[in-house]
């Protein structure tokens, strides 16, 4: 469920940041917003939500006027001149859970956004306010980069400016400029996660976890039926503590699974088949298509015991003489 | 007397295997029996497979009974001298040159992991980030950069830590691998080298320096803090069979130094998409499945991009079956799908026509799905702590058991 208008609104009055709501109808676009609020003081903003290849995804927040060339900033991340696009319209529900025309950098608020990239205009620096859609397209809310800042920090996010104008040459010997925002490949890469061996995760996305802002643990964490291993990679995490090889968490992943086997083994149909040897023949079943899954966990385990025990013999003290 | 390739004697309408180039003749499928034969390895047939069986005492690895793993130099040697109780160690390797690795790069792994289980026998990895930044123009931070991201993906196959050490050029070489990589060096002339690889007088220095950096893990000493006063020990280093340019020089300088030839065990190329006469490369995203790509992606690419056998249409199909020589799915189901019977019973079925094309590319998208998602999972528990711990210089005292 992403976050509604309202539930924004609220975190921002509880951060205590000055901001300015203006209701309106529906607007889809800058020039339809520009009716409404264009001579209020404050700088529209255009905001882009882009895809490369490798289904990473970017939230490009400029001022209206800023020259934004999609080629350029494909380049200036690394991803070559085509590797940017503008993301399909199912991403935008799916990911950052806002309607269409309504793209803001108050939507990477969501869990789903997690791992989107957020690039925002130096330009926004230099003006008094700017005016950004709340995740409705309904109301537009002016505030300054001061307090944009303060609530991307609330949620853990770090802000930065970049020049989204600039054309610095990128070649073999000037790496591309905005490498860093491109976000890490896998989505579920841990930072500080629990080290037990990952549960069953049909889906693949990223599920809830805690993220760091009490204003928000409320809403971060997901459970389910299974004991879901939650992995997550925040944003500006310090360096943690070493993840711990929990066997309680891998017991419990390995009864999961054994359990869900013989649930599918056991039905009127195999019980009719096999009568008294039921026990017998989902017995040996089990055995054959677990073996290699449970030996799989098992020796992520193993790695992840020994890497802390690694990790903290090298800060061993030498034994007191 | 093992033949050492001439390239320059390559007649030009013949097919081209070595590290940095593979392509068939006339655009055509790799002719394997022909490879064999040029390079003087063996067949990797049955008797061995069942062998491997007996010793180990489980059933053999997929790629074994479906002839992925098709050759072999000395392998026989190795399985005799592991029934006479002596152990032996694995060596395999990676040039990483780029982040985005596909199936097709795990298959070495994969198999790999399945020696060292049935086995008990520890490995070494070698990240080859030198040869990536001589060959591939990269900076030397970004390919240790990439070795690190590779060794990731490596380690999510499901090595033993307690088993293997994974090391980078930049990081190890020196020391007691330095100096058997000069005394390789040395045995090996200029002329040689050219005649092996195919270098030119406009190749730079770091390029013909290089053959003997590969060729030295496969011998104990060059790692001491593993295989200190085991000198004897035999290595083994599954590879596909591009890199038997690398190894037949080394086999051809071991004896002279010493030392005892490494055996090997080799495998085919992993199609694309598009066919075996396809190129899998890493600027077309739809010639191969990555580890990285989702279930719909997945799907996606097996669906639009496989190239099948199957007729133009339903009643031609129905009537003449698929052409299963260049059919993709079933060449990927080979590779992947683990139950031999239902294997047999889609080719059959499939080569009659009474099977469609569309119920076996169900099939691939589910089994490949699976596996990406198992490697996705095992690949999320992979933390720079535990790459640390992995390439750490330390002993290995349980390699063995």
């Amino acid at each position: 469920m992403g976050y509604s208008k309202d539930q924004l609104l609220a975190c921002l009055k509880e951060l205590q940041i000055d901001f300015s709501q203006y209701e309106h109808p529906v607007v889809l676009t800058v020039e339809a917003q520009a009716k409404y609020v264009g001579n209020l003081g404050g700088a529209l903003s255009k905001n882009l939500f882009l895809k490369d290849k490798k289904h990473r995804y970017y939230v490009v927040s400029a001022l209206a006027d800023t020259k934004v060339d999609l080629k350029v900033l494909s380049q200036r991340l690394g991803l070559g001149k085509g590797g940017l696009r503008m993301a399909p319209e199912e991403a935008l529900g799916e990911i950052l859970q806002v309607p269409l025309g309504c793209v803001t950098p108050f939507a990477v608020v969501n869990e789903s956004a997690r791992h989107v990239s957020l690039l925002l205009d130096q330009g926004f620096k230099n003006q008094e306010c700017c005016f950004f859609h709340p995740l409705a397209n309904d109301m537009s809310i002016s505030l300054n980069a001061h307090g944009l800042d303060k609530f991307l920090k609330s949620i853990g996010r770090n802000p930065s400016y970049i020049d989204l104008e600039a054309n610095p040459p990128v070649g073999k010997d000037q790496p591309p400029d905005l490498a860093a925002y491109v976000p890490s490949d896998s989505p579920v890469l841990p930072d500080l996660p629990e080290k037990a061996p990952s549960s069953q995760d049909s889906t693949g996305d990223s599920v809830g976890a805690a993220t760091k802002t009490a204003a928000f643990t409320a809403k971060a964490v997901k459970p389910s039926g299974n004991a879901k291993n939650v992995k997550e990679k925040s944003a500006d995490s310090a360096r943690p503590s070493i993840p711990a090889a929990d066997a309680g968490k891998f017991v419990e992943e390995l009864l999961d699974r054994a359990s869900a086997l013989l649930l599918s083994e056991i039905s009127e149909d195999s019980i009719k088949q096999h009568g008294g040897q039921l026990g017998a023949e989902v017995a040996n079943n089990v055995k054959k298509c677990l073996r290699e899954d449970l030996k799989n966990l098992a020796t992520i385990f193993k790695n992840t015991a020994y890497t802390e025990g690694f990790y903290a013999g090298t800060r061993c003290q030498p034994k007191r003489l | 007397m093992e033949k050492i390739e001439d390239k320059n004697q390559q007649p030009e309408e013949e097919q081209v295997v070595n590290p940095w180039e593979v392509s068939a003749k006339d655009g055509g499928k790799i002719d394997y029996d022909k490879l064999i034969d040029k390079f003087g390895c063996q067949r990797l047939d049955q008797p061995f497979v069942d062998r491997v069986q007996r010793l180990t005492s489980r059933p053999p690895h997929v790629f074994l009974r479906r002839g992925v793993f098709f050759a072999h130099r000395d392998f026989n040697d190795i399985l005799d001298a592991y029934e006479r109780g002596e152990k032996f160690y694995l060596y395999t390797g990676r040039g990483p040159s780029s982040e985005a690795l596909h199936l097709g790069h795990l298959i070495p792994f994969m198999f790999t992991k399945y020696l060292q289980d049935a086995f008990k026998v520890p490995l070494v990895i070698q990240l080859t980030d030198d040869e990536k930044c001589m060959w591939k123009n990269l900076s030397v931070e970004e390919s240790q950069r990439l070795a690190r991201e590779n060794a990731k993906d490596i380690i999510a196959c499901g090595f033993d830590i307690s088993k293997t050490f994974i090391f980078s050029d930049f990081d190890y070489v020196g020391g007691a691998f330095y100096k058997n990589m000069v005394k390789v060096a040395k045995c090996v002339t200029y002329n040689k080298v050219v005649g092996i690889f195919g270098f030119t007088g406009e190749d730079h220095i770091g390029k013909v320096s290089f053959p003997p950096v590969q060729a030295v893990p496969s011998f104990p000493s060059s790692f001491p803090h593993l295989f200190s006063g085991k000198d004897y020990l035999r290595c083994l280093i599954p590879c596909a069979i591009d890199q038997d340019p690398y190894f037949r020089m080394t086999r051809d300088v071991a004896p002279r130094i010493g030392y005892h030839k490494p055996a090997l065990i080799e495998s085919l190329f992993f199609p694309a998409l598009q066919g075996e006469n396809g190129k899998m490369s890493a600027s077309d995203p739809n010639s191969a499945i990555y580890v990285t790509d989702s279930a719909k992606d997945i799907k996606y690419k097996v669906n639009k991009h496989a190239f099948t056998g199957g007729q133009e249409s339903i009643e031609k199909h129905r009537q003449y079956g698929a052409n299963l020589e260049v059919d993709i799915p079933i060449k990927y189901l080979s590779f992947f799908l683990e139950d031999d019977a239902e294997l047999e019973h889609i080719k059959k079925e499939y080569g009659a026509g009474r099977m469609l094309t569309g119920e076996v590319k169900k099939r691939l998208t589910e089994v490949l799905t699976e596996l990406v998602e198992r490697h996705r999972r095992a690949r999320a528990a992979v933390t720079d702590e535990m790459v640390d711990a992995f390439m750490a210089v330390r002993p290995l005292p349980n390699m063995f058991d």
